[in-house]
């Protein structure tokens, strides 16, 4: 099982653009190979997913979409707020004739879309409905519950709405349901994996995330460091590079033995391409160092230029896998 | 690099045209979250000031490197002078941060008695309102930027906008908050009296009780009660909330204000950025263009991507001018990166032939200081 055994819900949080829709979907192949069945959903109503994994859009029933390799099965699901509400009603308080009034006066309107508490709340409630529903004969129905989260802004108090839950709902059913949920998000059967690029800002709010998800008690997983580049340069280069104290008439004198033209346009033009990419090395180094004082496993995974199609997210999944996350 | 170094179907947003224009006096930086909306509207601020507009920038939540840059070192709400802002040619910058807490409290202060004030600051459903709601900080910054509007100190205001799950949640929260504070529910929950006349109440009785009962059971009698007590002390204010967000829309349809959408080449931020262009057109909003920030940069310089690997190869076979080899493939990468960024920018020019574009190429480094906002600046008026 990898670096998370006994985990049953994977959060997959990270800046906007990082990647996070990838990296949770590369996860939940990963944990589902050699015969498991992983659920990966999503929260925000935007159907990466669907577009991700190339099938039709999610909706709120579980559909399978995608096979693990050696066997294994990848559940996909759109988790809708208002749906969710429903069904909170009806399972808690089987409401039918006042679960319709409260949709007429716009109750749900109101929980779903301008109340994100509310919204959070039904939304992590399904998350954890799903996370322990159990077959007729006891089994778990899904091994690993993976959540393409909110972005790293949101992610603690996404997580946590539900302790807040039961300081303004003190009784009843809300009450019960918010206690378990709070409890499974603080347990070690959740890990918030956080995804980054080698940037300033992503780093920062990566940093910023891990410290305040460590200070509401909630486990922090692995970093996920996205689209990596290969680096063309060796580290002595680099230096001069950035310096550009590349040696021009070295670089002509090559261009010229492979057939190309060598004038001092195209050598300056060269010499800039490696200065900014010398630039951007030193950058990722500071930023790397960052991530490490952050002490947790860390996973890389490369860059596509051209985009994420299926094969690419197959890929991305054994990358994850080799690394230990699975 | 200048502009026409990118031949492109698409017209040239005219930057500087835009920022110089006096009857231009909102710049509103919307689009999805993580596509430099902030550095782009700090960068825009900075360079109408210094062609002479008095410019503020309204900021949400800047990186903190680039909000000390700006002298930014408090989230209070007051706009202060930027230093280090060249002001030769008459003009000048503020900055200042969103605080959509004190924001709202203000509003909440403003209308209402000292002692009423206090009661509703201090009930636990309008803390919850306050901080945590979605839009309550779109709601806020319209809020903020209809004040700002309303002095004189300033002849253009940039506002970067809150990072939304979506970029039309700018235009749609406020006024989605504004209705429910006004709204039918609210008025249910603040008890049967405020539904209205007798006879209305009797038809509705059987119904309305069994939506308490409901409500009571799904919130409990406590949270019920906060609410309760926050709409009757909110009494005085009912009609002010939708009209605020109303008023404050109404300000951004208006020929003076000027929206920019900002993107990245990337595929989900160019299919938000189309969200917005269309729906701006469907309320006939003034949509100045797109501004495309982080391309990648195409110079060629007689050489191409295969024909560079190809050279690449044979340099590596022969096991010679390593350094030369290791270059020609960095090339052939940075040449397939933006051929890359040329074609998904492309992508939404073939689907909005009509809205400007400007192109900002991707910096090295991350911009944290007013020089790298200046750099910025040059890039965006396609003079650089």
């Amino acid at each position: 099982m990898g670096d998370w055994e006994g985990v049953r819900l994977h959060v997959v949080t990270g800046k906007g653009g990082t990647g996070k829709t990838t990296v949770a979907g590369a996860l939940a192949i990963a944990l589902a190979a050699d015969g498991g069945r992983v659920l990966v959903a999503e929260v925000e109503e935007r159907q990466g997913l669907a577009q991700l994994f190339d099938v039709a859009p999610l909706t709120y029933d579980e559909k399978r979409i995608a096979a693990a390799p050696r066997g294994g099965d990848v559940f996909g699901s759109a988790i809708d707020p208002r749906e969710a509400m429903h069904e909170y009603f009806e399972m808690f308080y089987r409401l039918g004739r006042a679960g319709r009034a409260l949709d007429k006066v716009g109750f749900v309107d109101f929980a779903t879309t301008i109340a994100p508490g509310l919204r959070d709340v039904l939304v992590t409630g399904k998350t954890y409905e799903a996370t322990r529903r159990r077959t007729s004969s006891g089994e778990p129905v899904y091994d690993a519950v993976v959540l393409d989260a909110p972005p790293t802004g949101r992610i603690t108090r996404f997580l946590d709405v539900n302790t807040s839950v039961t300081s303004l709902a003190r009784v009843g059913p809300i009450n019960r349901q918010a206690r378990a949920i709070t409890e499974l998000v603080h347990s070690p059967r959740t890990a918030v994996h956080i995804v980054t690029l080698l940037e300033d800002m992503p780093v920062q709010e990566t940093a910023d995330a891990v410290a305040e998800l460590r200070s509401a008690e909630i486990p922090v997983g692995a970093i996920v460091v996205n689209q990596m580049r290969r680096p063309h340069l060796r580290s002595r280069e680099l230096t001069a590079a950035r310096r550009r104290r590349l040696d021009r008439e070295t670089i002509a004198k090559g261009l010229q033995v492979a057939g190309l033209p060598n004038n001092d346009g195209v050598v300056e033009v060269l010499m800039d391409n490696a200065a900014a990419h010398a630039e951007r090395a030193a950058l990722e180094r500071s930023q790397r160092s960052v991530l490490k004082e952050l002490d947790r496993p860390t996973y890389e995974l490369p860059h596509y230029p051209d985009g994420i199609d299926p094969t690419a997210l197959y890929e991305l999944a054994d990358v994850l896998a080799d690394q230990g996350a699975a | 690099m200048s502009a026409a170094a990118y031949p492109h179907r698409a017209p040239q947003l005219r930057a500087d045209h835009l920022i110089d224009d006096p009857r231009v006096r909102i710049i509103v930086c919307c689009g999805s979250g993580g596509v430099g909306k902030t550095t782009t509207a700090a960068a825009i601020a900075l360079r109408a000031a210094e062609r002479g507009r008095r410019a503020v920038v309204l900021t949400i939540d800047p990186a903190r490197r680039l909000a000390q840059s700006m002298g930014l070192t408090e989230l209070d709400n007051t706009p202060r002078a930027v230093r280090g802002v060249n002001t030769e040619a008459g003009g000048g910058l503020d900055a200042m941060m969103l605080d959509m807490k004190r924001t709202f409290d203000e509003v909440v202060e403003e209308h209402t008695t000292p002692d009423k004030a206090r009661q509703i600051l201090a009930n636990p459903f309008y803390q919850a309102v306050s901080s945590s709601f979605a839009g309550t900080q779109e709601y806020m910054a319209m809020e903020k930027l209809g004040q700002l509007r309303h002095r004189s100190q300033w002849d253009l205001i940039v506002v970067d906008t809150p990072p939304s799950r979506s970029a039309l949640d700018f235009l749609d929260a406020p006024q989605r908050l504004g209705s429910f504070l006004d709204g039918r529910l609210i008025r249910l929950l603040s008890g049967p009296a405020r539904t209205g006349g007798r006879s209305y109440l009797k038809v509705l009785h059987a119904g309305f009780s069994v939506m308490t009962s409901a409500m009571t059971k799904v919130l409990g009698s406590e949270l019920l009660r906060d609410v309760q007590t926050f709409v009757n002390a909110l009494d005085t204010m009912f009609g002010g909330f939708r009209e605020r967000a109303d008023q404050t829309y109404a300000l951004l349809k208006r020929p003076e204000t000027a929206f920019l959408v900002v993107a990245a080449p990337e595929p989900d931020a160019l299919r938000e950025a189309s969200y917005f262009v269309d729906r701006l057109s469907r309320d006939a909003m003034p949509l100045a263009g797109l501004v495309l920030n982080r391309m990648r940069v195409d110079r060629a310089a007689g050489i191409g991507e295969e024909q560079a690997i190809a050279a690449a190869e044979r340099l590596e076979a022969a096991g010679e001018h390593q350094l030369t080899a290791s270059l020609l493939r960095l090339h052939a990468e940075h040449l397939r990166l933006a051929a890359r960024d040329e074609r998904i920018s492309d992508r939404f020019s073939s689907a909005h032939p009509d809205v400007p574009v400007v192109r900002l190429p991707a910096l090295a480094g991350d911009v944290h200081d007013l020089d790298g906002l200046r750099q910025v600046g040059v890039h965006f008026s396609g003079t650089g």
